[in-house]
């Protein structure tokens, strides 16, 4: 393993990384987990991320980059300190997915992957979460909410603006 | 919190364990856990293929292959380590079975793994989960640590001499495509999801080139069970070569939307009307689509069939992912069309032409065509841009797309005509934004 000398992450992170550089058959394996978990921690991909993942597992910043760009979740600029993410896909837009959305759209005054000025929420119309017989179903960060109301929207937006919403990591 | 529900036809079987805290490791052992895996270590890999093959399962994440079978391609002898690779990506629109599963049975998904291995003789077990399934994975993770901390995984396991297991988590971070088996293998490689050639099948060259088994999660789920009450019994609970039972997920418009544990092979009409408790406020029912998002929608008048693959096929669709979708009378086809493509569209990896071109022509000419700039041709070049890319891309992504694009037009021509002459969605819900400039092309005016 590359050893790095000075880690942009937390001690905890960079200890986390070390073990998973290790885990697999192949070390490369860890990329994509390195990339959610940088992510996770940033808020976003950052440059000094990518320099850093690539040199733990010894892979050019273009390989690295090239894996970013695939995957949806990963993104290079920050997003709300909540991602609000509306499913319209089938079995949601059957069950007011769409109204939801623009619900969302209108409480939060921004649009399709926009940023609250104050930096709280982010917005986002994304695909299928694996929540359809629970639908409309949102996800805020990692956490999901099912069965919603523009009201019950209403109550969760609240819950987070006033740090009462929960944040799986 | 998704909502439990149940139904007294329900024959539970994967589901058996299901609120009742089983993702606890005390209670999954209370509840006659790792029991399956000790009688596979006695009994061997040939007694547990056998006993698979008799069951009738066959494989929960779309195409139906018999899992029995599957185990016994994977050849004895290997130069490069053996693996198992656990499916629960789960991201077919209309699909939240694997995510009960994860919840309420971690354990099972577990031990299923570790059986796959002691069939094919893999020392190593991977259980990949969406990105989105966060909070799943970490019931995961602690669910393996918890099995380790009993010597259940690791070295010796059971007490057992040589016999070693090792179970690795990993989260994907978003694509539909790296549900797709060979992508898969590409992304815990960490590469980009992108699906490889066949063959070789993953049972011969998989994972880091070693011979591979993936299965579902709930395939994988199953096997514990199979082991314990016997392929046979397991088999006669489902149809005519459609071993067991199923979760289906039912969503849409219905009044009880859920995941139930249905025999495999049990009425459709029944599923809809009955066990989720039939079409939401009072309404008709206009279509179903049986089995996820990629399979042929099916009209009001053709839900008399039962929920196996045979019969499925059958009445020209398919059993899929077993997620009903149940749609109204109030739904346009044209919008419930756009929306399915634009899924597609979005989630093509572009890796090869009839695929990446396909859903996008698919996506402009339907979303200028909900739009109200559509025109009698557009509906032949739908049905003949996903007619040619049937069977001709690269992994099977393009014909999940193809396939209800036909029977979109293929069953509901005449909503497509009348929405020509004007009979539009009122409000149409969908805002899709064209996609680049050459949306209007072919527009003809
Ligand atoms: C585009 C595409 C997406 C797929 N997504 C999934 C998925 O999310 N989960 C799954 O289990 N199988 C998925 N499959 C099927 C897998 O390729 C594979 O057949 C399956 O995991 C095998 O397991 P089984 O035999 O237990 O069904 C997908 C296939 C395609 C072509
Ligand atoms: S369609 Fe919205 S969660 Fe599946």
């Amino acid at each position: 393993m590359s050893t790095i000398a000075s880690s942009i992450f937390t001690p905890d992170t960079a200890a986390r990384f070390d073990k998973l550089a290790t885990i697999y058959p192949l070390k490369r394996s860890a990329l994509i987990p390195m990339l959610l978990y940088a992510q996770d921690e940033i808020g976003f991909v950052s440059d000094a991320a990518v320099a850093e993942i690539s040199q733990r597992l010894d892979l050019l910043e273009l390989d690295v980059r090239n894996v970013l760009s695939y995957y949806s979740m990963l993104r290079t600029v920050p997003a709300g300190k909540y991602n609000v993410q509306v499913c319209t896909n089938i079995s949601c837009m059957l069950r007011g997915g769409y109204e939801l959305l623009d619900h969302c759209k209108n409480k939060l005054g921004i649009g399709h992957k926009g940023v609250t000025p104050d930096g709280l929420f982010s917005l986002e119309e994304v695909e299928c979460i694996g929540a359809c017989c629970w639908a409309p179903a949102v996800q805020v960060n990692y956490d999901f909410h099912d069965d919603l109301t523009p009201a019950k929207m209403d109550a969760v937006l609240a819950d987070y603006a006033a740090g009462r919403g929960k944040d799986v990591k | 919190m998704p909502q439990l529900v149940s139904h007294p036809d329900e024959v539970k079987v994967v589901s058996r364990r299901f609120g009742q805290g089983a993702a606890e490791i005390d209670k999954y052992i209370e509840l006659d856990g790792y029991k399956a895996v000790q009688m596979g270590i006695e009994q061997g890999p040939e007694w547990i293929v056998n006993t698979m093959k008799a069951s009738g399962l066959r494989g929960r994440g779309g195409a139906g292959f018999p899992t029995g079978m599957k185990w016994s391609f994977v050849p004895k002898t290997s130069d490069k380590p053996k693996y198992v690779l656990v499916n629960g990506d789960e991201s077919e629109p209309g699909t939240c079975k694997d995510h009960v599963i994860f919840l309420h049975d971690p354990h099972a998904v577990i031990e299923g793994t570790m059986i796959a291995g002691l069939a094919i003789g893999a020392k190593m077990g991977f259980i990949y989960l969406r990105g989105e399934y966060r909070y799943l994975l970490k019931i995961v993770e602690k669910a393996v640590a918890d099995a380790y901390a009993k010597g259940f995984l690791g070295k010796n396991i059971f007490g057992k001499q040589g016999v070693d297991f090792d179970i690795i988590t990993q989260t994907g971070a978003g694509a539909y495509e790296v549900g797709e088996e060979s992508a898969l293998m590409e992304s815990l490689e960490g590469k980009r999801g992108v699906p490889r050639i066949k063959p070789p099948f993953p049972a011969v060259v998989g994972l880091y080139g070693g011979p591979t088994v993936i299965n579902n999660a709930e395939t994988i789920a199953n096997a514990p069970h199979i082991l314990l009450m016997g392929g046979e019994a397991y088999a006669k609970l489902g149809s005519e070569r459609n071993g067991g039972t199923r979760l289906f997920g039912i969503s849409g418009h219905v009044e009880r939307p859920g995941v139930y544990e249905l025999p495999m092979g049990y009425s459709l009409r029944k599923a809809i009307y009955e066990v989720a408790g039939g079409i939401k406020d009072g309404k008709k029912l206009k279509a179903v689509v049986p089995g996820g998002s990629s399979c042929p929608v099916l009209k009001a008048d053709e839900i008399d069939c039962g929920l196996d693959f045979d019969q499925m096929a059958k009445a020209g669709t398919m059993l899929g992912s077993g997620g009903i979708v149940v749609l109204d009378e109030s739904v346009s086809m044209v919008e419930f069309a756009l929306r399915t493509i634009a899924f597609y569209q979005h989630e093509s990896c572009g890796w090869c032409i009839p695929c990446r071109e396909g859903t996008d022509w698919l996506k402009k000419t339907l979303t200028r065509f909900h739009a109200g700039g559509g025109n009698k041709k557009d509906i032949d070049n739908i049905q003949y841009l996903a007619e040619n890319m049937m069977g001709r891309t690269f992994c099977p992504l393009g014909d999940a797309a193809a396939m209800p694009t036909l029977g979109f037009i293929k069953k509901f021509r005449s909503e497509f005509e009348e929405y020509l002459e004007g009979v539009r969605v009122e409000h149409p819900l969908i805002h899709i934004k064209p996609v680049g400039e050459l949306a209007m092309a072919g527009a003809g005016h």
